[in-house]
């Protein structure tokens, strides 16, 4: 079914762009790029439609790429159900967002004025990685895109490379991520030890038989790779920072598509952990200590992007929770939803800043609701999916999420619910601060043109009904049974809690508001813990940061490098040059001179042989 | 016939030889250094000779031919330099030779 016609689109994006992008008009490069990625999204739509139900995977070998000993790995592609709403998903938002960066990038120059073709160059590439990594069909395949999307992700937070924080941020990203894929590969060597492969089909047909121990590691390697791209304690604090990329690289890369890697990863590998329990608690645990953590911190945010950011972990551990419990389906279901309703709040904050001429802090905003009716609109859509709204598309995969958290360990649930209600707060407070109220900024706000709003609007449709999309049962059959009964209770506690967020948010920033500042002000030692992020970037920083590089300084270079390999290398030279400088003193270029030297030399040898060994018998 | 003793010859050969070194040593010329480097192969080949005559061997010999050819050899080659050296510095002065140093 040419499979790899998928991938290859945008990579032929990429290409184009990267390599002419520079002498095409700003129109040319724009249709070069969305049509790449449309026409993976129709091809994509026409392969799954062709494949029919799907219930085997369907592979392609393409070519073998690494045959040694026992180490046979191909470049295979395989579509299975998964892989079917994976693709729908990345491609479809990555058509929208990319539409939408034409709208949003239209005044880019960037530095040297290459911003604009580099951009959607990047964006393709991140599309073809993205793809490899959705299709892959064994680990090493996945792991390619994996790292794919990670660099992609690199040059993108660090798009405007002339700002500083820009570029720490995107340096931040690479080496947080750097862990979790150490992690990921050390998962790799054990799966190729223990099974002699890395195709999925091989490896998950073998996992019945193998010892819990060696699962039960694999599967927490793997969920430490997870970690890294996914965003979750401890290595969420890339993601934040990754808010210095364009606003469309945050909807794509950093809400909608490359940070779920880690969740689709661990759904992935459900056969594994059907078997290591422990390991599934490991991941439930870290999603909702994630999820409750984040969403605290997106309290106390005053940056709108960084609320989101935060809000992005936040529900990124909602879906390890829904993997965690044995709820797969719940959990990809989320995943879905989600990068309905977060690339809209991205994609609508960036029409904020759009309007607002590039202003981010939302003390500054505010009264934007009949300015920029549009954005207004989808996005009080996309909050009111993420709180949970009744029949929005966050209801129903939270929920479904939230009860099997519950029949999973109940305090998980309440947990969540608690969590929930926070989102809805913080979600909603950001929307008050936006849009509601008086005007506090000075710019003059501007709609954004219908080439950024229509992407919205269709993003809000799906996060409004994209709840009625039945994934659930689309997955029933590809992961275990789990027992999820429908509890109306849990329900109507958890959507309770999502509303008196709402509710809270409403009177604390819209009826009367200043008593937002007075109640910070009456628990201020809470306050500025959270304001400040709970310091756990200071706690790294001093923690792990400042002994690495001063480590790195002192023994590492000062000693090591500057101290030894240099004074190896200097001394082989400087050894070579006294050495040099003795022996040219006799070669003086004067004949007899020479002749002086042989003279002494052959007497020498005469008085050694003679006088001193006797003769020559 | 044998009335000249071994040890003469030899004593004669180291003579010729010591000229030969002090000559290379002390000349400035390059035509007279030229001459002392014949002399001191000269004083080797009579050394060959003189062995070969009172061991009643021929390789005595032998190489005292084989070093009359290199020596002549060595005169042509030697010849053409030196007047080489003349033609482009005017001078035979030996110390005056040092262009591979300075």
């Amino acid at each position: 079914m040419q499979l790899w016609l998928i991938p290859i689109l945008p990579l032929a994006g990429f290409v184009i762009n990267g390599v002419f992008g520079r002498r095409f008009s700003k129109g040319l490069v724009g249709s070069v790029a969305i049509g790449s990625v449309v026409l993976a999204f129709a091809w994509a739509l026409r392969v799954i439609l062709a494949l029919g139900d799907l219930n085997t995977p369907h592979v392609e070998h393409y070519f073998t790429w690494i045959q040694s000993g026992i180490v046979n790995i191909g470049c295979d592609f395989a579509v299975d159900r998964l892989t079917a709403v994976m693709l729908m998903v990345v491609t479809g938002i990555g058509s929208l967002i990319h539409i939408y960066a034409t709208g949003y990038m239209a005044h880019e120059h960037g530095p040297n004025f290459g911003g604009y073709y580099r951009f959607f160059a990047y964006l393709n590439l991140f599309m073809f990685f993205m793809l490899t990594l959705v299709l892959a069909a064994n680990y090493l395949v996945l792991f390619v895109g994996w790292e794919g999307v990670g660099l992609c992700s690199y040059l993108l937070i660090g798009f405007y490379f002339d700002k500083k924080f820009a570029t720490n941020a995107g340096n931040k990203a690479f080496i947080v991520n750097r862990i979790g894929d150490f992690g990921f590969s050390l998962a790799m060597f054990l799966i190729l030890i223990n099974f002699k492969s890395l195709d999925f089909g091989t490896v998950f047909g073998q996992t019945a038989g193998a010892s819990p121990t060696v699962l039960t590691t694999i599967g927490l390697l793997l969920l430490v790779g997870a970690c890294g791209k996914s965003a979750q304690l401890p290595l969420y604090v890339w993601l934040p920072d990754a808010m210095a990329g364009p606003t469309p690289v945050s909807a794509l890369i950093h809400a909608a598509t490359m940070v779920t890697a880690g969740v689709y990863m661990c759904a992935r590998s459900f056969p594994i952990y059907a078997h290591a329990p422990d390991a599934l608690h490991a991941i439930a645990l870290i999603g909702i200590v994630t999820a409750c953590f984040a969403a605290s911190i997106g309290l106390a945010q005053n940056d709108i992007k960084k609320v989101f950011a935060y809000s992005t972990v936040s529900q990124l551990g909602y879906m390890f929770v829904g993997v965690g419990c044995g709820a797969y389906s719940a959990g990809i279901f989320h995943l879905m939803t989600h990068a309905f309703f977060k690339a809209l709040l991205f994609l609508g904050s960036g029409s904020v800043i759009h309007a607002l001429s590039g202003e981010q802090d939302m003390r500054n905003m505010g009264g934007l609701r009949s300015k920029i009716p549009w954005t207004f609109g989808t996005m009080m859509c996309a909050a009111l999916a993420i709180s949970g709204f009744p029949f929005t598309s966050g209801f129903f995969s939270k929920d479904s999420i939230l009860i099997a958290a519950y029949s999973y360990a109940p305090w998980m649930y309440w947990v969540g619910v608690i969590t929930a209600g926070m989102t809805a707060f913080y979600v909603f407070r950001a929307m008050f601060m936006t849009f509601f109220g008086t005007y506090r900024g000075h710019e003059h706000p501007h709609e954004s043109p219908p080439v950024m709003y229509l992407p919205l609007v269709v993003l809000a449709a799906l996060s409004l009904g994209g709840g009625f999309i039945p994934i659930p049962e689309f997955l029933k059959q590809f992961f275990p049974p789990s027992l999820i009964e429908e509890n109306f209770t849990l329900m109507a506690i958890s959507v309770a809690f999502g509303l008196g967020g709402i509710g809270l948010a409403y009177v604390m920033y819209v009826l009367k508001p200043g008593m937002a500042d007075s109640l910070a002000g009456s628990v201020k030692g809470l306050y500025t813990l959270v304001y400040n992020k709970y310091f756990v970037d200071e706690i790294y920083d001093a923690a792990v940061v400042r002994p690495l590089v001063s480590g790195s300084r002192t023994v590492l270079w000062k000693t090591l490098d500057a101290g030894l390999i240099d004074g190896i290398v200097n001394g082989v030279g400087t050894m070579s040059r006294s050495v040099g400088s003795l022996l040219r003193l006799p070669q003086s270029g004067n004949i007899r001179s020479y002749a002086s030297w042989v003279l002494l030399g052959s007497v020498i040898v005469i008085v050694t042989v003679v006088g001193i060994l006797g003769g020559v018998k | 016939m044998t009335a000249v003793p071994v040890s003469w010859f030899l004593t004669l050969s180291a003579v010729l030889f010591v000229l030969g070194v002090c000559g290379f040593l002390f000349r400035r010329n390059i035509i007279t250094v030229f001459m002392s480097i014949e002399l001191m192969l000269n004083a080797v080949n009579l050394t060959f000779i003189t062995f070969s005559y009172q061991l009643k061997q021929v390789n005595g010999h032998l190489f005292a031919f084989f070093v009359m050819v290199v020596a002549a050899a060595e005169a042509a080659v030697g010849l053409a330099i030196i007047l080489t050296v003349f033609k482009n510095r005017n001078t035979l002065n030996i110390d005056e030779v040092n262009s591979m140093k300075n």
